[in-house]
């Protein structure tokens, strides 16, 4: 789960961590007063704010009316900006890159620093950038905070808020149940503070249940794929228009690969997990619908999951409410002739294999110009 | 013999109170699997289909010399389970649970790296030696057959596809390891082709991938410099959109890292056969006997 700069920045202020002074507003007849030179920052997921025209200064309210005003029409990667943050403008002497990301090959967090700070760190020169694996069951150790600032070359006053922020940063990383925690740039000031410029989060949507604060924050998600998740079931929206159900999520994938080696394109990832559920097949079948698809695949194997009871689901739901499209369907496995039966009563004849399927759902589409 | 299994492999399972710890548990035993013990703190005492419940691993593994778990433990309290299993000694954790907050599971795999315990999953189906009649986890039972392919796969249901249709195609299989679709696992791919490499009972060996995280690339590199026998690989999510979770908390493309294409390509380039689509797996190794 993606956070906005402002609540990543809020959590980092709650972890000791210096960040700007700065407020929210949606509209500019919120700014009433501007206690001090501002940057006018699109609160928005997307990348490039700075270029999109989403990051502005204004030395006077008025301009800084004027300034909310234009990042609020703005649309930065297709995301409309609802919210901006004003912040007090920082006079930069240095910015730095500081970041905590989860390398899963050495299933452990990975510290990045670099004295070249304020841009992507994927821009960055690779003997430029500072890593280092934490070991998951220890804290930053003070050691590897001395190999940290030497690296940075960084010494004194400065050396020390830099380290403090570091090991800051690395304790709300696992208190906070963070997969990536990027401050970038973190500004060294004219004035030697150090205070983090910008805030990039995402916290572990599976840990949210020990964050009940952050329960709320799920602003990445679409209304459908958050009423899809409340069922347990994993749903993406995509851009093509024929609709997959299958179980598992590797399954899924494979049946929207397969759309596409016949030409097809999917409109939705809709992995229904094991299940003997019908309460969430019927769910599946009604959120598909939503998603106006043009044909429906469905691609069940049945390993713990039972054809017949997916296709029971299909059965009630569909008589509840026909799908005024065409469904194809692949069934194989656990109960898979019951399963077959159940739908050729509805009028659904199975294809032989998923390859199958696939092939007649996109013949199905394109036959509909 | 299959790998990472002890000899007299003897289960315990964690959550065997619950409906699907019970399940599964009888499933296991149908395959062949002794199911010794179970694990439920504050049910010592019950027994489940004949099999004693204990409170803590310690007291189960002291009273029947249980030497693998399999876990069904919630995600909430799944790291405390895992911790408890592995402190206790046991060889093998297969950890079925799913949700397991990643920092949890990188505890689970660092303290089973301090204590030399091997963790199949989170968010697996476990692991199955057709010959051995030994299974931890819940694949189902009747799509494997004895033989000389090893599988090892970040999916459940291709897992399952794969396997059906290698038995299918008259290629049993010797082990069959998921492990796992979550970012971090207890296994990686390159440790369990390692052990593949090493088991003269396999012979030929598939890879069921998926988008995500580098683990196919490393996998390729190690095949290019240590694995002999034959590999052939399907990777899911070719279509699949960036910065988009598909399904498993692992399967995402971040930051244009993790596609299909570098991993079919790294493959590809170590002498691996892509198959299209995940049944051709069959296929490509029935044909294949040496590596290309």
């Amino acid at each position: 789960m993606k956070l906005l700069e402002h609540r990543g920045k809020g959590l980092l202020l709650r972890h000791g961590i210096p960040v700007p002074r700065g407020f929210v507003v949606r509209s500019p007849e919120e700014l009433t007063d501007l206690p001090w030179p501002a940057a006018i920052k699109a609160q928005v997921f997307a990348g490039g704010r700075g270029k999109a025209g989403g990051i502005r200064f204004a030395e006077s309210l008025e301009d800084a009316k004027k300034a909310v005003d234009a990042v609020l029409k703005l649309e930065i990667g297709g995301h409309a900006v609802r919210e901006v943050l004003v912040e007090e403008r920082l006079p930069i002497q240095q910015e730095l890159y500081l970041g905590l990301v989860i390398d899963r090959s050495a299933r452990a967090p990975l510290l990045m620093a670099s004295l070249e700070g304020g841009i992507e760190i994927e821009a960055v020169a690779e003997e430029a950038i500072f890593r280092m694996h934490l070991p998951p069951l220890l804290a930053l150790q003070p050691y590897q905070v001395r190999r940290l600032l030497g690296f940075l070359k960084l010494t004194g006053a400065t050396g020390r808020s830099v380290g403090e922020i570091a090991q800051k940063l690395a304790k709300l990383f696992v208190a906070e149940d963070a997969e990536l925690a990027e401050i970038n740039p973190l500004v060294i000031t004219k004035d030697r503070m150090v205070v983090a410029g910008d805030a990039k989060l995402t916290l572990d949507s599976d840990a949210l249940y020990r964050h009940p604060d952050c329960a709320d924050l799920s602003e990445d998600l679409t209304a459908l794929e958050d009423r899809a998740r409340r069922k347990d079931i994993a749903f993406v929206q995509l851009e093509g228009d024929i609709g997959v159900i299958a179980n598992g999520a590797g399954l899924t994938m494979a049946t929207l690969d397969l759309i596409g080696r016949h030409g097809g394109s999917a409109g939705t990832f809709l992995d229904l997990g094991g299940t003997d559920d019908l309460e969430k097949v019927k769910e599946a079948f009604r959120i598909i619908r939503v998603t106006k698809p043009r044909v429906v695949l469905l691609n069940i194997f049945g390993g713990i999951t039972k054809c017949d009871t997916v296709a029971a689901g299909i059965r009630d739901v569909l008589e509840e409410h026909p799908l005024e499209v065409p469904l194809v369907a692949r069934m194989q496995g656990l109960h898979e002739e019951r399963g077959r039966e159940i739908l050729h009563t509805i009028g659904v004849e199975t294809a032989a294999s998923a390859d199958e399927a696939a092939k007649r759902a996109v013949g199905l589409r394109n036959s509909q110009g | 013999m299959a790998v990472y299994l002890p000899e007299q492999t003897r289960v315990l399972v964690q959550g065997l109170t619950g409906h699907q710890g019970a399940f599964h548990a009888r499933q296991m035993r149908e395959f062949g699997t002794p199911i010794v013990a179970g694990v439920t703190p504050g049910k010592a005492g019950v027994v489940v289909d004949g099999v004693p419940v204990f409170d803590t691993v310690a007291e189960a593994v002291e009273e029947t010399g249980a030497n693998a778990a399999v876990s069904f433990v919630p995600a909430p309290f799944a790291k405390d389970a895992a911790l408890e299993a592995i402190d206790a000694g046991l060889r093998v954790l297969v950890i079925i649970t799913e949700h397991i907050p990643v920092h949890d599971t990188m505890a689970i795999a660092a303290f089973a790296r301090l204590k030399g315990s091997i963790v199949v999953g989170p968010n697996c189906p476990g692991i199955a030696a057709p010959k051995e009649r030994l299974k931890l986890g819940i694949l189902p039972n009747r799509i494997f057959a004895p033989g000389e392919v090893g599988v090892v796969s970040r999916s459940g249901t291709l897992t399952y596809e794969i396997v059906h249709a290698l038995s299918a195609a008259g290629l049993g299989q010797s082990t069959v390891i998921g492990v796992g679709g979550d970012a971090i696992s207890g296994l990686s791919f390159s440790e369990v082709l390692s052990a593949f490499q090493a088991d003269e009972g396999t012979k030929r060996i598939a890879i069921v991938g998926e988008i995500g995280g580098t683990a196919e690339e490393d996998a390729a590199e190690f095949i290019r410099t240590q694995v002999t026998k034959p590999v052939a690989a399907y990777i899911a999510g070719q279509t699949a959109p960036p910065e988009k979770r598909m399904g498993h908390a692992g399967a995402i493309i971040t930051r244009g890292r993790g596609t299909a294409m570098s991993k079919m390509e790294a493959l590809k380039a170590a002498g691996v056969r892509i198959a299209a689509y995940p049944t051709e797996v069959a296929a490509l190794l029935a044909h294949g006997a040496r590596k290309s």
